[in-house]
């Protein structure tokens, strides 16, 4: 082998550098998918399903907010027809009222940083 | 053209409806963990391949004056003579990629004012330059961003760079500029195959395959943030029990991130073995990596037979003295011997 030194540094960054992961993955404890607290009464139903709520939430809200405060009408009707008021603080907000067990555990661990807060107020129990 | 295009169609589909069927462990364990061994494996048996593979002639080709006499001026950047700027030269070569910037194209232009007739033009064309670099880093900042996948907690330069690349805030999920320029950036390179006749005449399998696999890529990617949703939130457990070797199921998750997961690994697993190792190669081409010395240090054919005959001062060296008593002109004068 030619220009051993040379080439055996590179090889060894190389190998480093790409399995970083799975070092930093053994290094720290084994990860656990983010268990959050929905809300207080387990009767109440959100505004859609929870498997689309899960993929979309941020969809609808980009929605709600658009058509609360750009075209003026805060009215939202479900999937199964269901009337809502259109508003983060009294119709999300009133059930999901801990931030920091609802939204901010899963955009923590999956670096989401929203830019509702940039208007609205952080709700209470936040930092 | 067509052929490469099926066949990422085909990985696409299989990966699709095989996660579909509920073989989503195949598509989303074995499948990467075969791939990144490949990759891994592959990529040093390269180095190592190539780096057993002896120079025979220092061939530094540049576009530049060599050093030569002190009023001649030499060309730095593009020819240099020491290890120092060799390194430069490769610094710029990987970041900046200066050999594209120099990509000559000749043009005929049929009504030329000056030489009233046609006239043949040459110009360096920086397209391939502009989107070459829009690509590569697009893709870099594309594959940087999705260590918020791989690592818990996530490193803060992530989160950096996130910012900065959904700047303008457009939609939620924002919209990341890296992945629309990244797919338009291979939308140029493919069309540049296909538009211009000469490329399209020496292009290959082997070069559409990279681009359309990577379009799939960048479009399964781009389709799932922006369109067909999926939990992410469970897509990230799902990864990082790979990262930790301890899988999970695979139950909740779109089948297109199986599609996505399946073309990455086509595209690790392909890596090693095609035109995409130029990542490792570019460090061992000679015409990159030789310093332009050649009119001042002797480049040594490591091939070379062992030596078999006589240098001149070694040839005056065993005939010395029967050359002094013969009168001979010596180069170095026989001693005298003391008491003679």
């Amino acid at each position: 082998m030619y220009n051993k030194t040379a080439v055996i540094a590179g090889i060894v960054a190389f190998l480093v550098i790409c399995s970083s992961p799975f070092w930093c993955g053994f290094s720290s404890d084994s990860y656990k998918k983010p268990e959050i607290v929905t809300q207080k009464d387990k009767n109440k139903e959100c505004v859609e399903d929870v498997a689309f709520m899960r993929a979309e939430h941020m969809q609808l809200l980009n929605e709600w907010r658009d058509q609360a405060l750009r075209n003026g009408s805060r009215v939202y009707v479900n999937a199964k027809g269901k009337k809502f008021d259109i508003s983060l603080q009294n119709t999300c907000l009133k059930c999901h009222n801990n931030y920091e067990e609802f939204c901010d555990k899963c955009h923590k661990t999956n670096n989401v940083e929203p830019y509702c807060w940039t208007c609205h107020i952080l709700p209470k129990g936040s930092k | 053209m067509l052929k490469s295009l099926l066949v990422v169609a085909l990985v696409a589909a299989i990966a699709w409806l095989g996660a579909s069927a509920g073989l989503g462990s195949l598509f989303g364990v074995v499948l990467p963990y075969v791939a990144i061994a490949v990759f891994l494996g592959g990529v040093v048996w390269r180095m190592v391949y190539w780096a057993k593979s002896p120079v025979p002639f220092a061939i530094p080709t540049t576009g530049g004056q060599e050093k030569s006499l002190d009023w001649i001026k030499q060309a730095k950047w593009d020819c240099p003579d020491t290890k120092w700027g060799v390194v430069k030269r490769m610094i710029l070569e990987v970041f900046l990629f200066r050999s594209l910037f120099r990509n000559m194209h000749a043009e005929m232009k049929p009504n030329d004012a000056v030489n009233g007739g046609p006239r043949l033009v040459y110009y360096s064309s920086k397209w391939l330059w502009v989107f070459a670099l829009l690509f590569h880093y697009c893709f870099f900042l594309v594959f940087f961003r999705h260590f918020r996948f791989f690592m818990e907690p996530v490193p803060a330069c992530v989160g950096f760079f996130e910012m900065l690349d959904g700047m303008f805030q457009i939609g939620a999920p924002r919209f990341y500029m890296t992945g629309g320029l990244l797919f338009c950036a291979v939308l140029f390179l493919l069309l540049r195959r296909l538009a211009n006749p000469r490329v399209r005449y020496i292009s290959l399998f082997q070069d559409y395959f990279p681009l359309w696999l990577i379009m799939g890529i960048a479009g399964s990617g781009i389709c799932m943030r922006y369109f067909t949703k999926t939990d992410i939130t469970q897509v990230k457990a799902y990864i990082m029990g790979l990262v930790q070797f301890h899988p999970i199921s695979a139950a909740g998750i779109d089948p297109v991130f199986f599609m996505h997961v399946a073309l990455v690994s086509v595209l690790l697993a392909y890596f090693p073995f095609s035109k995409l190792t130029h990542m490792a190669g570019v460090f061992f081409s000679p015409t990159r990596n030789l310093p332009c010395d050649t009119r001042r240090t002797r480049h040594e054919n490591p091939w070379n037979p062992e030596k078999n005959f006589l240098t001149y001062p070694e040839y005056e060296d065993m005939y010395r003295e029967a050359m002094a008593d013969a009168g001979l002109p010596l180069d170095k004068p026989l001693e005298k011997k003391s008491g003679e």
